[in-house]
Formats: structure tokens, C-alpha cells, sequence
């Protein structure tokens, strides 16, 4: 597996084309567009664009509908992230890392809250760390719901659209009841979590998978995925090979839709996840459909891994003892986690302070932003549209 | 009074009668498209304004007359302004030749009625086109140059199949037409099933409606040739949509489902009760099925619906020879 990696690394490099800057492209495309020569267009698409999943802008030169270049520009949702959180303490960075990906807050909250047990060597006691593994698994599948129904208004379905966001709106009231927050929970905390579950919340969440997996769930397949519109506009389209994929350093469904088995919760543990049974589902061409069906399949596992943690959650306390000030020692660490798009990470450094000297946020969808390019290139407009929600990017983590 | 005074004054009362069936048709269908959508979405739809929302496309009017009338700086002023006129007018115009009764056509009865229906109803690209062109902006010539791609590709297999219903009826006047059907005890829908499922799909192709609304495609083209428009300007554009697609679905209950033709009600009736059925069912396909995208359109058009429409207008004329 570790050299098959390697060698496609080797062979992946050659794929990376020359950079052009932003500048340099919008003029190019802008001389072509004035030459006329060869009829193309320049359309601005975005950041005001209904499918741009945020404020994303693509500078798109068209020649008809035929997409022959797409640049991104980010940048729209930058709040300095990075920045802002040195000097602050750690308690405090942790609520704020929620707004990166708003999506999946619990699984940013993790990563931040897992490199700092990491740098100190803080163990969470079991129950706490089942319970985080629940809660992580539940915002998978919430933000997996949400991209499944953006996905299909991306293609003109926007039924699925509001179906899908009837059962996560189930979802958010039972991180509600627990957390009190509906997106933006703050729930973990260093060395366990805010508060325990009551059994009557463990009773409505058993509900509600029970009521996803015999109703909504096979909805969703005979809705959207298995309708012939559907196969046709997302076969073929936005294909990325594994060479690419490893090459960009894609990660999450979009690594796995092109066919590679790599999932950190299997690979690097983060959380017990080795103590569950649970698949990793791949594709095989590396296009749009094939990271659908990867998305739609891990809703699945992920309702599979939620009651294997119901059925053996030990009693106990969730928080460790700490200390009032949390001071880690000198040093460096990074932690990564598998979030629904792909791999976070957070690299800190400590100066031995109550807060971080410097975090960088390794983003996922910042990655797989740069393989738009790519993937578009050939398609028609419509198409592109298609690569932008099959990638599932959080603007807010592009730019944080 | 003299004579040309009475039909004047006829004329005017029967435009009348069309534009105010058209304003409370607009208003009828967009409160069923939102609630029906709004059934199938699992959400309740417009409730606040009147009985069960029923009056909120008032309200939405009165927004759209109170909003500042913005021009495109850049756009073409009498072509973009025009445009919606001319896409409203022949929504309108197709109400001259509908039957509503066994000896009432609301205009007059044209020998030659399929063809006019035909030729006015594609007229509304005219519009499309002006709107597309005379905004000056790349989303809306996109929008129009789909719009003419897909007008191109499905008129063809629409006016053969309806060419397979005047060679049942034996005659171009839709009146006659019906007049056959009741004649004859059977609606066209039978012998022409296949005629009348392809006409369905043509004409949802050409309102860019359901799974063909690539015109004003949201999700990629912003709102296609629609873009530049606000106020009330865009909602005449959007009444000349609602307006056609109710005038297509009249014409598919004429031509297949015996248009007035029933016990009971009057014949004006059953032409709309047909029409709104049809115009259900393309609601129902509409926020059922995702979008296809402009070259799967047109592949559609010219490699499947064109050869089976043609090889269908053959096996009619086999079996009535």
C-alpha cells in the first residue's frame, strides 16, 4: 500500500501544470476575449452565483458553453483565522475553530482539541471518548445530508434538496438538546466533553436512525441516485485519477472516490475507532458518481458505527482532571482527523503558554479547490457546477 | 348601433374576458405550483396572505410593481425593454383560435388553427431572444442561445406529432378536431398515444419546464436570459411563462383528451379541468427530476424523439389508408 502510494506520488507530479497568478490569467483570458480570435469568453462566475456553495468566485473562460479554463479565486470568507487565534487560550480557540467548516463543527473541534491532549498527554476517559466518536460520526452524517442536497439543486433536483434537510434538521435538535447549539456547538472540551447524554437522548437518536435507515435513507437512492438524469449527468464528469488525487494531496471521499482505500480513522486512530466495525466504501473511475455513492455509502457506516457505540458506551465519568490553566509543555505537534470532506489538520506550536504560538489549519476543501482546474477543463458549464458540488467545499474553511 | 359598433364592442368584451382569465389564471397556477411543491417538499407553502395563501401572489405583485425599474447600463434600451411584450403577446395570441364549446371558439374558428398554434406559440423565442440579446450580459445571451438550440430541436417533433392528430381528425381547424373526437365517440389520446406523450415531453422542452428548465438553469446561469429583469418586468416574463404553459396544456387537452367534450359542466369548464390536470402532472415532473444538461437535450430531440415521431406519423398513415 505505502509504495503503491509512493509511486503514484512519483508519477502524479508530472500532472501539476505551470501556475499562472490570477492576474496573469484574467488578463490573458481578457486579451483572448478582446482579440475575438478564437471566440472566447470570459464569464465571471461568482461570488453572487447561486451554486457557488458560498462566496466562491471562478473566472471561467468559455469558448460557447465548453469550459476551457476555470481559475478560482477565494478569499471572500478570509477572517484571518490563523492570526487571530494566537495570544488567545486554548478554551478559546476551540469555539471559534467551529466556524471553519460550519458544516462539521465536532470534527474541527477535535482536531483542535486533540492536538492540545496530544501535546500535553491528557487521556479521555472512555465514555467521553465513545461519546465523541458518536457525535462525530452523527455531524458526518448531517453534513453529508447537506451535501447530498445541495448536490442534487446543483442538478436541478430540489426536492431532495428539502428532503434531505428535513432529516438533518432531526439531527441538529438532538445536538441541540445536548450541546444547545444547532451548527456551532463547542461541545468538546480539553480532556472530554461539556456535558454527559441522558438515556432519553441515547432513546431519540435510536429513533431517528431507525426512521433514516428504513425511510429517508432509500429515498435518497430512488430520488436522485438512481435516476437516470442523475447517472448521466454525473457519469464521467470531473474525473480525477489516483495520480492526481494523491498528487493535489485530495483527501476524504474525493481521495476515495478515486479508488484509494485511505481513511484516517482506519489508518491513524484518532478517536476508538479501531474498536468498530465499519466499511470504507471506494470508487473505481474517480468521477462525480463515484464520489456520491462514496458520500451516500458512509452515511451509512457512519449509522453503523453510531449504534455499535450506543450498544457498548461504558458508564463513567467524560472529563478528565485537569488542571485550572492548561499550560502544555514546549513543543510541536500535528493532529489530523477524518472530517466529512477529508483529512483536518492542525499543526501547533507551543511556546508553554496558556495559548497556541502559532496553529496552521490544514484544509481539505482548500485542497481539493485547486483540483476545480482539473477536473473542468473540457466540460460544459453545467458540468462544472456538477465538479464544484462534488467536491464538497466549505468556504469558510478555504478561506479561514 | 350600428353593426361594426356590436363587433367592436364584442372584440372588446371578449379581450377582456381572455386577459382577465389569463391574470387569474397566473395567480390560480403559481399559488398551485407553490403549494403542490411545497407537498412534495415536505413543507406548507404559502399561508399567510388570504385563505391558505391564496391571495400571496398579490402581495408578491404589489413587491414587484413598488421595485426600482433598474436598466442594464450596457443593455440594448428598446430591445430589452420590448422583450417582454413580445414574449407575453403570443401567450395570448393562442387564445384566438381554442374551442370552448360545440359551436364557441373564442376568436374564430381557422381552417388552418394547428398551424397558427404552431407558428404563434414558437413566436415566444422572439422574446427570449430579445431578452438574451438586449441585456448585454453573458448569463442571459447563454440563456437565449440554449433556449434557440432547444426551440430548434423540439418544434420539429412537436408539429409531427400533431400533424398525426389532423391526419386522425382529417382536419387543420382545432375545432373540427374536437368536433371529430366527440364525433367519433374516442379521444386521440388512444390511437395517438405515442404522438401525444412526445408532444407532452416537447412542449415541456420548449416552456423550459421539469427537467429541461436549462434556460433559466438557477444553478448554472444564474436565471438564464431572465437575469437582467427585476421588478415587474420580470413578472410579465413570468406570466407569459405560466400563461403558455396553461395555453399548451389547453391545446394537448384539445388535440388528445377531446377539449370541451363532457357530461355535466360546461364545455369551458372541461377544457380547464383537462388543461390544469395536464398542467399538474408537468408540476409533478418538474420538482420531481434533476436537470439534463443542454447536449443530453438535444441529443434527446434529434436522435430519439425525431425518428420515433417520424416512423410514428408513418404507422398512423399506414392504418388509416
Amino acid at each position: 500500500m505505502a509504495d503503491q502510494i509512493e509511486r503514484s506520488i512519483g508519477a502524479g507530479v508530472q500532472v501539476i501544470e505551470d501556475a499562472e497568478t490570477m492576474e496573469e490569467a484574467l488578463r490573458r483570458a481578457h486579451l483572448e476575449e478582446q482579440a475575438g480570435e478564437r471566440r472566447r469568453m470570459l464569464v465571471n462566475f461568482g461570488p453572487q452565483h447561486p451554486s457557488t456553495h458560498g462566496v466562491l468566485r471562478v473566472l471561467l473562460t468559455l469558448e460557447g458553453e465548453t469550459v476551457i479554463d476555470a481559475q478560482p479565486d477565494i478569499g471572500y470568507l478570509h477572517r484571518n483565522w490563523e492570526k487571530i487565534v494566537e495570544g488567545w487560550t486554548y478554551a478559546m480557540v476551540v469555539p471559534f475553530s467551529d466556524r471553519n467548516d460550519y458544516l462539521a463543527a465536532i470534527c474541527n473541534e477535535q482536531a483542535v482539541v486533540g492536538a492540545v491532549e496530544r501535546l500535553m498527554g491528557i487521556e479521555v476517559p472512555e465514555r467521553g471518548q465513545f461519546l465523541r466518536v458518536l457525535v462525530f460520526e452523527l455531524q458526518r452524517l448531517t453534513s453529508h445530508l447537506i451535501w447530498f442536497g445541495t448536490f442534487a439543486m446543483d442538478m436541478g433536483a430540489t426536492t431532495a434538496f428539502l428532503h434531505a434537510f428535513r432529516e438533518r434538521e432531526r439531527c441538529y435538535s438532538l445536538f441541540e438538546e445536548i450541546t444547545g447549539a444547532r451548527l456551532l456547538y463547542n461541545y468538546l472540551r480539553i480532556g472530554g466533553l461539556r456535558n454527559d447524554v441522558p438515556d432519553s437522548w441515547l432513546k431519540k437518536l435510536e429513533q431517528f436512525l431507525d426512521d433514516f435507515e428504513k425511510e429517508a435513507y432509500p429515498s435518497y437512492w430512488d430520488l436522485v441516485i438512481n435516476n437516470e438524469i442523475f447517472r448521466v449527468r454525473t457519469k464521467g464528469i470531473g474525473v480525477i485519477t489516483p495520480e492526481q488525487a494523491i498528487a493535489y494531496g485530495a483527501s476524504g471521499p474525493v481521495l476515495r472516490g478515486s479508488g484509494i482505500r485511505w481513511d484516517l480513522r482506519k489508518v491513524d486512530p484518532f478517536l476508538p475507532y479501531d474498536q468498530f466495525e465499519f466499511d470504507i466504501p471506494v470508487g473505481t473511475n474517480g468521477d462525480a458518481y463515484d464520489r456520491a455513492i462514496v458520500r451516500m455509502k458512509e452515511m451509512m457506516e457512519s449509522v453503523k458505527i453510531i449504534r455499535q457505540v450506543m450498544k457498548r458506551l461504558p458508564d463513567g465519568p467524560v472529563m478528565a482532571k485537569l488542571p485550572r490553566a492548561l499550560r502544555p509543555p514546549k513543543g510541536q505537534v500535528y493532529n489530523r482527523v477524518e472530517s466529512p470532506r477529508g483529512e483536518v489538520g492542525v499543526y501547533l506550536i507551543s511556546d508553554g503558554g496558556t495559548g497556541p504560538y502559532r496553529i496552521k489549519w490544514r484544509s481539505p476543501c482548500f485542497t481539493h479547490l485547486m483540483l476545480l482546474p482539473v477536473m473542468a477543463r473540457g466540460h460544459l458549464v453545467a458540468d462544472l457546477v456538477t465538479c464544484i458540488g462534488s467536491i464538497d467545499i466549505v468556504l469558510g474553511e478555504v478561506d479561514r | 348601433m350600428p353593426g361594426w359598433l356590436i363587433d367592436f364592442l364584442w372584440v372588446v368584451v371578449k379581450v377582456t374576458l381572455v386577459i382577465a382569465f389569463v391574470g387569474v389564471n397566473f395567480i390560480f397556477m403559481v399559488w398551485l405550483e407553490r403549494k403542490l411543491s411545497a407537498k412534495m417538499q415536505a413543507r406548507i407553502g404559502p399561508n399567510r396572505v388570504g385563505p391558505h395563501g391564496s391571495l400571496q401572489l398579490i402581495a408578491d405583485a404589489l413587491k414587484l410593481f413598488s421595485k426600482e425599474d433598474i436598466k442594464p447600463a450596457m443593455a440594448d434600451p428598446k430591445v430589452w425593454a420590448l422583450a417582454p411584450v413580445v414574449m407575453f403577446a403570443p401567450a395570448l395570441l393562442v387564445f384566438y383560435v381554442l374551442p370552448v364549446g360545440p359551436n364557441a371558439v373564442i376568436g374564430t374558428d381557422l381552417n388552418v388553427g394547428l398551424l397558427y398554434l404552431a407558428a404563434v406559440s414558437s413566436f415566444t423565442l422572439v422574446g427570449i431572444f430579445m431578452a438574451g440579446w438586449g441585456s448585454n450580459s453573458k448569463y442571459s445571451l447563454l440563456g437565449a442561445m440554449r433556449a434557440g438550440a432547444a426551440l430548434m430541436a423540439y418544434e420539429i417533433p412537436l408539429v409531427l406529432s400533431i400533424l398525426t392528430v389532423a391526419m386522425l381528425a382529417g382536419t387543420l381547424s382545432v375545432q373540427g378536431i374536437v368536433q371529430a373526437q366527440v364525433d367519433r365517440g374516442y379521444y386521440f389520446v388512444f390511437p395517438g398515444i405515442v404522438a401525444f406523450i412526445i408532444y407532452f415531453i416537447c412542449v415541456m422542452a420548449e416552456l423550459g419546464r421539469g427537467p429541461f428548465d436549462l434556460v433559466e438553469a438557477e444553478h448554472e446561469l444564474v436565471m438564464g436570459y431572465q437575469t437582467e429583469y427585476s421588478g415587474m418586468r420580470w413578472g410579465i416574463m413570468l406570466m407569459a411563462e405560466y400563461t403558455n404553459q396553461f395555453t399548451a396544456a389547453a391545446i394537448a387537452a384539445m388535440l388528445f383528451l377531446g377539449g370541451w367534450d363532457g357530461p355535466f359542466l360546461p364545455g369551458w369548464l372541461w377544457l380547464v379541468i383537462k388543461a390544469y390536470a395536464l398542467v399538474m402532472v408537468m408540476m409533478w415532473v418538474r420538482w420531481t427530476l434533476p436537470r439534463v444538461r443542454i447536449d443530453q437535450l438535444l441529443d434527446l430531440s434529434w436522435k430519439f424523439l425525431l425518428p420515433v415521431s417520424l416512423l410514428n406519423l408513418v404507422v398512423v398513415a399506414i392504418f388509416l389508408v
